[in-house]
C-alpha cells in the first residue's frame, strides 16, 4: 500500500479526548465523529483536512481511552495514514483491527513539518519526505499484523478463520 | 527460566507450556466486557459479520454506565442497543440502571471477574481487575466483536516491569497516591505495551480498594495490564463472591523483568496530578494556592465504599466552601445503599454535597458535573487531559478522596491537615 499526501503535525501524548472529545461519544456515526476530530487541539483541522492527508505526531499517540471512535474519526476525516514516534497500545491495536494504516518512525517525525508533501510505502516500511528530500526506513510490521491488514482488519480475519475451520 | 504471573495466565489461556515477551498469541477469554459507548460498535460489527449467537452467553458482560441514566436521546439509543442485544442473546450479565454500577467496580463486587481470569474489555480501565490476580486489559470495540463470536483475542505477550513498594505509608496516603507517584516517576508512556506488577510489603498490606485503584491507573502509564499476585486479602474478597472456580497464579522467583522500580513510601505524601497529564504530579505540600469550582468524588478509580468512608470522615460536621460544588457518586448501587445505611449520606448532604446515582458521567465530561470555560475541578478520577471534564479551557486536578473532600471544604486544593481537628484514619 502506498499513500501520498500533505502533513498535519501534532506533538507528544495526543490523547483520545483530543482526537474525539467524549461529549460526542453518544454516537458512532463516522461522518459526525469526523466533524469534531481534533477540535480541542486545532479547530481548523476538521474543516481543512483533505482526503489522503497524513498525520505526523510525537510519542504515545492515542493515549487514554479505548474508544474506537478515535481511529474511526481520523479515518473518516480522510487521513490515509498516521506516523508517530510511538503509539499508545489500545490505539495501536484498534488501528490494525480496523485497518487504519499506522507507522512508528521517530526519525521521520523529527524532520517532517506541517504542510510537507510525503509519500509512504507501507510494504517496504519507507517514508519519503519530498519537501525535505529525505527518505526514512521504519520498523516493519509483524507478520501477524500484516495478515490482519491483508484480511481488511480483525473482523475479516476472524470471519475467514471461522469459515476455513472444519 | 521462570515466568511472571502475567506470562503464566497468558500461557495457560493460550494452551502453551510457556510464553515469551514479544510473542503473539491467541488466548481464550473468560470474560469480555463492553459499555454504552463501546458496545454499540461491537454489536454492529457482530451483526455485519453475519454472526447469530455469542460464543457463550455467560462470558459476555454488557454494562451501560457512561451516559446513564440516559443523558440525551442519542445516549438513550446507544443504551437501548445494549439492552436489545442482551435480551436477544439472553446474556447472564446485563444490569439495568437500578441494579448497575460503574463496570470496573461492579464486576469484582458481583464476583463476575475472578483471580486467574483472562479478561478483555472495550474500556481502557479494564486493567482494574489485575488487582485480583487476573490478566485484564482494555481493547477496542472490534476486539470485543471478534471475542463475542470466537471467544478468543490476539495479544502480544508484554514484558513486565516490577514495582516494589516498601516502608510505612504516611497519613492520608492511599493506593491513589502510590499510583500517581509511580506515573509521575515513569511518565504517561513509561510502561507502554508492558505489564506493571505491583509488589512489596506495602502492597501486601494494602486493602482491596486501594489495590483496585492502583491496577485501574496502569493504563495512565501506558501499561497493558497492572497486576498484583493474589494473597489472603484477595481470598477474603473473592471467597463469598465467586460462583465458579478460580485460580491463584504466582510469579516465579527467577521470572524475567525488563525493569525494576523501588519506592520507599515513607517519602510519599498525598499526590495531586496537575493539568493536563496524569504524570504532572506534585506532593500536596508543593501545590500552592489553587482555588477550585468543583469537586468530584467517585469513578472506577475511587468510587468504592472505602472512598466514601474517607470522604465522610473529613466532611463530617463541615460544609463545602461557598460557590464550590461538591458531587459525590457512589460507584455501584451496593456502595450507594451501604453508604446510606452507614449514615454517610447524611454527612454528605449536611456538607451540601449533591449525591448521584452510579455513573461515569463527569469523569469524561459526559454529564452530572460538566465544567464551564475557565473552571477548575479536583477529582478522584483518572484523567486530566484537555477538555476531559468539559470545556477545553477547564482544568482537572487528580487526587485521592481525602484530598478531594478537604479541598471542597477549603475551596482550594488542600490537605485534611489544614482543617481543624482533621481526625485520625486507621485504613486507606
Amino acid at each position: 500500500m502506498r499513500f501520498k499526501g500533505r502533513v498535519w503535525k501534532f506533538g507528544a501524548d495526543v490523547d483520545t479526548d483530543a482526537i474525539i472529545p467524549a461529549r460526542y461519544l453518544n454516537t458512532s456515526d463516522p461522518d459526525e465523529l469526523a466533524r469534531h476530530c481534533m477540535e480541542d487541539v486545532d479547530l481548523s483541522f476538521a474543516e481543512s483536512v483533505k482526503q489522503g492527508d497524513i498525520i505526523f505526531a510525537g510519542k504515545n499517540f492515542g493515549c487514554g481511552s479505548s474508544r474506537e471512535h478515535a481511529p474511526i474519526a481520523i479515518k473518516a476525516a480522510g487521513i490515509s495514514c498516521v506516523v508517530a514516534k510511538s503509539f499508545a497500545r489500545i490505539f495501536y491495536r484498534n488501528s490494525f483491527n480496523m485497518a487504519l494504516p499506522i507507522m512508528e518512525c521517530p526519525e521521520a517525525v523529527d524532520v517532517t513539518e506541517a504542510e510537507d508533501e510525503v509519500e509512504i510505502d507501507l510494504d517496504r516500511g519507507e517514508i519519503i519526505n519530498h519537501t525535505r528530500h529525505k527518505t526514512f526506513s521504519c520498523q516493519s510490521i509483524p507478520p501477524f499484523m500484516q495478515e490482519l491488514v491483508e484480511s481488511g482488519g480483525l473482523m475479516g480475519y476472524v470471519t475467514k478463520k471461522i469459515i476455513s475451520s472444519p | 527460566m521462570g515466568m511472571t504471573i502475567t506470562e503464566k495466565i497468558l500461557a495457560d489461556h493460550a494452551s502453551e507450556r510457556e510464553v515469551e515477551p514479544g510473542q503473539i498469541i491467541n488466548v481464550r477469554i473468560d470474560i469480555a466486557l463492553g459499555n454504552d459507548i463501546t458496545a454499540p460498535i461491537a454489536i454492529s460489527e457482530f451483526k455485519k459479520a453475519g454472526a447469530l449467537k455469542v460464543f457463550n452467553r455467560e462470558k459476555i458482560v454488557l454494562i451501560s454506565d457512561h451516559f446513564v441514566p440516559n443523558k440525551d436521546i442519542k445516549s438513550a439509543n446507544q443504551a437501548k442497543l445494549l439492552r436489545d442485544f442482551a435480551k436477544e442473546q439472553n446474556l447472564t450479565y446485563y444490569y439495568e440502571v437500578g441494579e448497575m454500577g460503574i463496570e470496573h467496580v461492579l464486576l469484582p463486587e458481583k464476583g463476575i471477574v475472578l483471580p486467574g481470569d483472562m479478561v478483555i474489555g472495550a474500556d481502557s480501565h479494564t486493567c482494574t481487575y489485575g488487582a485480583l490476580g487476573a490478566f485484564s486489559t482494555g481493547v477496542g470495540s472490534t476486539d470485543l466483536a471478534a471475542a463475542m463470536i470466537s471467544g478468543e483475542a490476539w495479544l502480544r505477550v508484554p514484558e513486565t516491569i516490577k514495582f516494589v513498594y516498601t516502608g510505612k505509608l504516611n497519613k492520608w496516603v492511599s493506593g491513589k497516591d502510590l499510583i500517581l507517584y509511580t506515573i509521575g516517576d515513569i511518565g504517561v508512556d513509561g510502561a507502554l505495551y508492558k505489564a506493571m506488577e505491583f509488589t512489596g510489603d506495602v502492597i501486601e498490606n494494602l486493602p482491596m480498594a486501594s489495590r483496585f485503584t492502583m491496577a485501574n491507573m496502569a493504563i495512565e502509564a501506558g501499561g497493558k495490564n497492572g497486576i498484583i499476585v493474589p494473597d489472603k486479602t484477595t481470598e477474603e474478597y473473592v471467597t463469598n463472591r465467586a460462583k465458579r472456580e478460580y485460580k491463584f497464579y504466582y510469579s516465579d522467583a527467577d521470572a524475567r523483568y525488563c525493569d525494576l522500580r523501588e519506592y520507599n513510601v515513607s517519602r510519599i505524601e498525598p499526590q495531586v496530578a496537575f493539568p493536563h497529564l496524569p504524570e504532572n504530579v506534585k506532593g500536596i505540600s508543593e501545590v500552592g494556592n489553587i482555588p477550585i469550582d468543583q469537586v468530584v468524588i467517585g469513578s472506577c478509580t475511587n468510587g468504592r465504599l472505602e472512598d466514601m468512608r474517607i470522604a465522610a470522615r473529613i466532611l463530617k460536621g463541615r460544609k463545602a466552601a461557598p460557590y464550590t460544588r461538591l458531587i459525590i457518586i457512589p460507584a455501584t448501587q451496593w456502595v450507594y445503599r451501604q453508604s446510606m445505611k452507614e449514615g454517610l449520606f447524611d454527612i454528605f448532604l449536611d456538607a451540601n454535597a449533591a449525591i448521584s446515582t452510579p455513573t461515569c458521567g463527569p469523569c469524561l465530561g459526559g454529564h452530572m458535573g460538566v465544567l464551564a470555560k475557565g473552571e477548575r475541578a479536583v477529582a478522584t478520577t483518572n484523567r486530566n487531559f484537555v477538555g476531559r471534564m468539559g470545556d477545553p479551557e477547564s482544568e482537572v486536578y487528580l487526587a485521592n478522596p481525602a484530598i478531594a473532600a478537604a479541598s471542597a471544604v477549603l475551596g482550594r486544593i488542600g490537605s485534611p491537615e489544614e482543617l481543624q481537628n482533621p481526625g485520625e484514619i486507621d485504613e486507606v
